[in-house]
């Protein structure tokens, strides 16, 4: 207690005013005011608070009561001093009553901290009693640590053998385990071999493998290792095997070379065995395509033999590609060439054989079964071709087809061809037959009708087959050459053009048939022919080009551009129609002139004309000629326009021979004989030809009715003047000329263009023949009337 | 160019015979024989001055009858033969004569143009080819480079071969043939090759061209069907032995080569009616003359069948520089096959046409209302041939 109460006493009696002579020493108020600050402190004040809060202004002032450096004696001093007796007074017992209040304070505080000191000694005296206590636990704790610690000890020190042990023959138990599977490989493999789970055996064999082959130095392990690898060739040699038997299929062969390869065998070695099988089985493939198209047995429709080529051998061939590529991928470009090769050559003789067949199909006329067959062959060689770009398998497919469309506007070009020829046979055979049977055949017009609507018809049936190539389904068909070049070189140049060139050339060649052979051609086909040809030019040959057009060339809108002049232009096709129509008709008139020319000259030429009778009669030949020549007019009317004539006086055929048989014979039968003019005596016939117009005879002719007749008159009259000029007549003689003449005036103005070249042509032979005439004495102009009226 | 113009004479009568003075080599002279019923007849020698232009006439008598054919002695100026129609009560025979003409006219003396009428001349009678067994002469050709000792004629069917002697005076038979056949077969035309040493002779029948060998009168070949109708004339090539053109009533004119007688070598189609004659050049035998009675006359220049090579070896001695050089080389590409001109004088139909047998470059044709036109070749073709 008294060390407590000491304590806490001090400072209050260090501060008490009473206290302040006993502390001069140096360090006693240091350590006083350490004290006094670390209560300040606890209490919260600060020491400068304490000291300056209350002070005035100057904190140092020892006047001051509450201040730090209150120096009572100063303090006191100053009083007296300053103050009057009152206010010494009032100080006095104020300062009185401020200690007073002190002392009362400072007891409460010493009170209260005194039971403080003693509920903080109780406290200490329990904590010394319980940490004995627990000394002594801990105490007991230790001595039992070490006692477990030594247990521990012992038990690791006697189990330690054990473990060891244990460890070691885990270890010997698993090496034991692999041992076994070694020793046991041999018969597993074997195992696996004769059940035939190769797939296994191939997978044991590898993993045996490296262990084997690491301790191949042991003899044991050899021994495996050898028998290992004995099977394992018997393996190889049961997969090769397989492998060569082939006749599992792809699939298991894809996976014998699977296995093979994991086997280690060599890959090249491999592709090639594979290619060479699968080369076996497309062989055989290919020998049944061929002997479907073998020479005896009725080859299967084209269709059929596609599809079989094309499941067969294309199939098979897309399944070796496929195979191939999964199998053999990682030989990189070599094996990628290899099989490209392979490809090619098996795909070449495939296009072979294709092609044969395609070749036998030439003659068929079933275009859809060829496209469809066409199609099929395209588009089963799309998936290879993909698959073997380099082996150039699509392109050559491709080509195949151009080609064989080629042909078949080839073949239809022929076709066509043949069937205008059997037109024309049947026309032949028509124009021959009525004769025969004595009543009217069909007519001509018909006949032309006929021929035009089959052709037409034929070639409408042409275009159709060929446009099955373009048809928007099949494979090919949006290839650039059927796009381009196969509807406007193809078919609208080579068909159908082609066709009308052909068809041209043919009709001409009845004309250049010299004329022995040319009479085996009835006059009457080379009319109807030419007529064709006419209306070929004027008509038929813009409607097929524009439904040629109008089916291919629509089509392909890359090219509607450029064909477009050339179907305004007139094609070169156009010229020859027309230049044919020309020469047939001319020929035709020739032939026709020929006949009766050939009449008119035999009957001059075999005819006595010095001692003939005096003519009573037109002659038969000459009723002939009308006949024959109203005959041809009716056979050309038929087909032919009327065409133009010149204008004709109303009562030609009235006209007599009176005039010139007067005047101009007078003029030429009395000719003054003066060598001096020779001119003269020719004068009046000489004035007459220059103002008639030079006749042409064999002249081109016109496509109309009058025109043709005009040249077959102009042919035969002309004739018939150069052989009056040949003979020597006497008088009846040309009497006779003269009434003939007078006869074919009357009848064949009618028919020609021009009267007056009739006029012309006649008086011509009646002039001559008076000139050839001895003694020429003219006929009556009424009696020739007469006669003629008459006959 | 003025002289390229065409000279043309008439005749009074109408005409068809036409020959050249074969022997004479100098001057341009041609024979017209006239085709009158009732007056004498006349053999016009037209003598052409090609240096004035004048034609200078003179006229014989011919009063047998009207004149078929003509033709001229090739050794003896003086000599021609004719084929002349004898009408005697109601028969009419042609027949054939070997005649001499005055020894004044033989070189074409100049008469005087005033009284031509009355000193007509008359021709002096050698001898007659005498066909009254062989029936209607159609034709006398004499052995062309002979003596003027040898003449064919043509008599109906037969080929009559005969031998003049004593100075033409006499003719007589050395052999004949005769063509065998159905119908009535009537020679129209022959002609006698100038190549194989003159042996042989070609004749032509209806359609049919036959050559002969004189020497055993035999066939040694025969073109059927030449042309599609009769034929009129023919020619032989005179540079090419093989080689011989004929023509007809289908209007064309064919050149066949004799070694290979089924096809032509060439045909021509110009004309547009029968054509009556066909003359190749006696030294150009690319230049082929035509008469047809469409009453033109037609030169072609048949260079590609010719004996002219393609374009000439030229010497390029005298051509020195370049420049010169080059479009000469041009000019000298092979002309092609083509008509060179046709002659449109005539207005009646041309039997005959001819070339004179001393200028290369000079032709006469006559039709049959009399009119004689002397044509030259067009001088550009000319100096294209001859340069």
């Amino acid at each position: 207690w008294a060390a407590v109460g000491a304590m806490a006493a001090g400072p209050v009696h260090g501060s008490g005013p009473g206290d302040s002579p006993e502390g001069p020493e140096a360090e006693a108020p240091e350590r006083r005011r350490k004290a006094h600050g670390m209560l300040k402190l606890y209490y919260g004040l600060s020491e400068g608070e304490a000291a300056g809060r209350p002070a005035g202004p100057d904190p140092l002032d020892p006047t001051d009561l509450n201040g730090a450096h209150f120096d009572p004696e100063v303090y006191l001093d100053k009083l007296r001093r300053e103050c009057p007796l009152a206010q010494l007074m009032d100080s006095e017992t104020d300062m009185v009553r401020q200690i007073r209040a002190l002392d009362s304070d400072m007891q409460t505080l010493v009170y209260e901290n005194y039971n403080k000191f003693i509920s903080a000694t109780d406290t200490i005296r329990k904590m010394k009693n319980d940490f004995r206590k627990m000394e002594d636990e801990m105490d007991r704790l230790a001595t039992n640590m070490a006692v477990i610690t030594d247990f521990s000890a012992r038990i690791s020190a006697t189990l330690q053998d054990r473990h060891e042990r244990i460890t070691k023959l885990a270890g010997v138990h698993a090496l034991l385990r692999k041992l076994q599977f070694l020793f046991e490989l041999p018969s597993r493999l074997t195992k696996c071999v004769e059940l035939g789970a190769y797939g296994q055996a191939v997978r044991y064999q590898g993993r045996a493998q490296a262990v084997l082959q690491q301790y191949q130095h042991l003899p044991s392990f050899r021994a495996i290792q050898d028998d290992c690898q004995v099977i394992t060739a018997r393996l190889v040699q049961q997969l090769r095997q397989r492998f060569r038997e082939g006749g599992s299929g792809a699939p298991e062969q894809a996976e014998c070379v699977e296995l093979l390869l994991a086997l280690g065998e060599p890959a090249e070695e491999l592709c090639e065995e594979f290619l060479a099988h699968a080369r076996g089985r497309l062989e055989e493939e290919l020998r049944s395509l061929e002997a479907e198209l073998g020479p005896s047995p009725p080859a299967p429709d084209v269709l059929e033999f596609t599809d079989h080529g094309g499941s067969g051998f294309v199939g098979g061939l897309c399944q070796v590609a496929a195979a191939y590529q999964e199998l053999f991928a990682a030989q990189g470009p070599a094996g990628a060439e290899k099989l490209a090769a392979f490809a090619r050559e098996l795909g070449g003789r495939y296009f072979a054989l294709v092609e044969r067949r395609l070749a036998q199909e030439q003659g068929g006329g079933d275009n859809s079964l060829l496209v469809r067959a066409l199609d099929r062959f395209h588009r089963r060689l799309r998936a290879p071709g993909a698959l073997l770009a380099a082996a150039g398998l699509a392109e050559a497919a491709t080509e195949i087809v151009e080609r064989v469309a080629r042909e078949r506007l080839g073949h239809h070009l022929q076709g066509l061809r043949v069937a205008f020829l059997g037109c024309l046979t049947d026309v032949r055979q028509a124009l021959a037959a009525p004769r025969l049977a004595g009543k009217e055949g069909p007519g001509l017009a018909e006949l032309l009708a006929n021929v035009a609507s089959s052709i037409l018809s034929h070639i409408k049936a042409s275009l159709a087959a060929v446009h099955l190539f373009t048809a928007k389904e099949v494979s090919f068909s949006n290839k650039p050459y059927f796009r381009g070049e196969f509807c406007s070189q193809g078919v609208r140049e080579g068909l159908i053009v082609g066709f009308i060139r052909s068809m041209c050339q043919t009709a001409q060649s009845f004309c250049d048939s010299p004329g022995e052979k040319g009479g085996a051609t009835p006059p009457a086909l080379l009319l109807l022919l030419s007529r064709l040809c006419l209306d070929y030019e004027t008509a038929t040959i813009s409607y097929i080009l524009t439904l040629t057009d109008e089916q291919f060339l629509v089509l392909d809108s890359s090219l509607t551009a450029r064909p477009r002049p050339a179907t305004s232009s007139p094609l070169p096709g156009l010229c020859p129609a027309r230049e044919t129509a020309r020469r047939l008709l001319t020929h035709y008139v020739k032939v026709q002139g020929l006949v009766i020319s050939q009449m008119l000259r035999k009957s001059v030429e075999t005819r006595d004309w010095l001692s003939t009778l005096e003519p009573r009669n037109v002659r038969a030949v000459m009723k002939r000629v009308v006949e024959d020549t109203t005959a041809i007019d009716v056979q050309v009317g038929l087909l032919y326009e009327e065409g133009v004539r010149k204008a004709q006086s109303s009562d030609s055929s009235k006209r007599t021979f009176s005039v010139y048989s007067s005047s101009r014979q007078q003029g030429r039968y009395a000719p003054s004989y003066t060598p001096s003019a020779p001119m003269d005596t020719n004068l009046l016939s000489n004035i007459q030809k220059l103002f008639s117009e030079r006749i042409d005879v064999f002249s081109p002719v016109e496509f109309n009715k009058v025109s043709v007749l005009t040249g077959i008159i102009k042919i035969s009259l002309k004739t018939l003047l150069e052989c009056v000029r040949l003979r020597t007549f006497g008088r009846f003689g040309l009497q006779q000329v003269q009434v003939d003449c007078h006869f074919l005036q009357l009848y064949l103005w009618r028919f020609v263009a021009d009267e007056e070249l009739v006029h012309l042509l006649l008086d011509e032979v009646v002039a001559s023949a008076a000139l050839r005439c001895p003694d020429p004495v003219p006929m009556e102009p009424s009696v020739v009337e007469v006669i003629c009226e008459r006959g | 160019m003025e002289d390229d113009a065409p000279v043309i004479y008439g005749l009074e009568f109408q005409a068809r015979a036409l020959t050249p003075q074969t022997a004479e080599t100098d001057a341009i002279r041609f024979l017209v024989g006239t085709q009158s019923l009732k007056y004498d007849n006349q053999i016009h020698i037209i003598d052409f001055d090609d240096e004035n232009n004048i034609i200078n006439k003179n006229v014989l008598l011919h009063q047998v009858g009207e004149i078929w054919h003509i033709s001229t002695s090739p050794a003896d100026k003086g000599v021609l033969a004719t084929c002349y129609n004898r009408t005697s009560d109601s028969r009419v025979l042609t027949c054939a004569a070997v005649w001499r003409m005055p020894k004044e006219l033989e070189s074409g003396s100049h008469e005087s143009p005033d009284d031509s009428s009355s000193t007509a001349q008359t021709l002096e009678l050698l001898c007659h080819l005498d066909n009254t067994a062989h029936g209607n002469m159609a034709c006398v050709a004499w052995e062309p480079m002979g003596d003027g000792k040898k003449v064919i004629s043509l008599a109906d069917n037969h080929i009559l071969l005969w031998d003049l002697q004593a100075s033409s005076s006499q003719a007589v038979l050395a052999s004949s043939a005769s063509l065998e056949g159905r119908g009535q077969l009537k020679l129209t035309s022959g002609r006698w090759s100038p190549h194989h040493n003159c042996t042989q002779v070609a004749t032509a029948n209806d359609t049919t061209l036959r050559g002969w060998d004189t020497r055993s009168m035999s066939q040694i070949y025969c073109i059927e069907n030449a042309h599609g109708q009769l034929v009129r004339d023919l020619d032989f090539n005179p540079n090419k032995q093989y080689y011989l053109a004929s023509c007809g009533d289908d209007c064309k004119v064919k050149f066949w080569d004799t070694r290979n007688v089924t096809e032509p070598v060439k045909t021509l189609e110009e004309h547009s009616h029968w054509v009556w004659n066909v003359r190749y050049n006696h030294s150009h035998d690319q230049l082929v003359l035509t008469g047809s009675s469409d009453s033109r006359v037609i030169l072609s220049n048949m260079v590609s069948i010719s004996s002219e090579p393609f374009g000439h070896l030229v010497d390029d001695d005298d051509v020195s520089d370049q420049e010169d050089h080059q479009p000469e080389e041009k000019s000298k590409e092979p002309l092609q096959d083509n008509v060179i001109a046709t002659y449109e004088e005539h207005e009646d139909s041309v039997y005959a046409v001819e070339w004179s047998s001393a200028d290369p470059w000079l032709f006469a044709s006559l039709s049959y209302d009399g009119r004689l036109v002397i044509n030259r070749v067009p001088r550009a073709l000319k100096y294209h041939i001859l340069l």
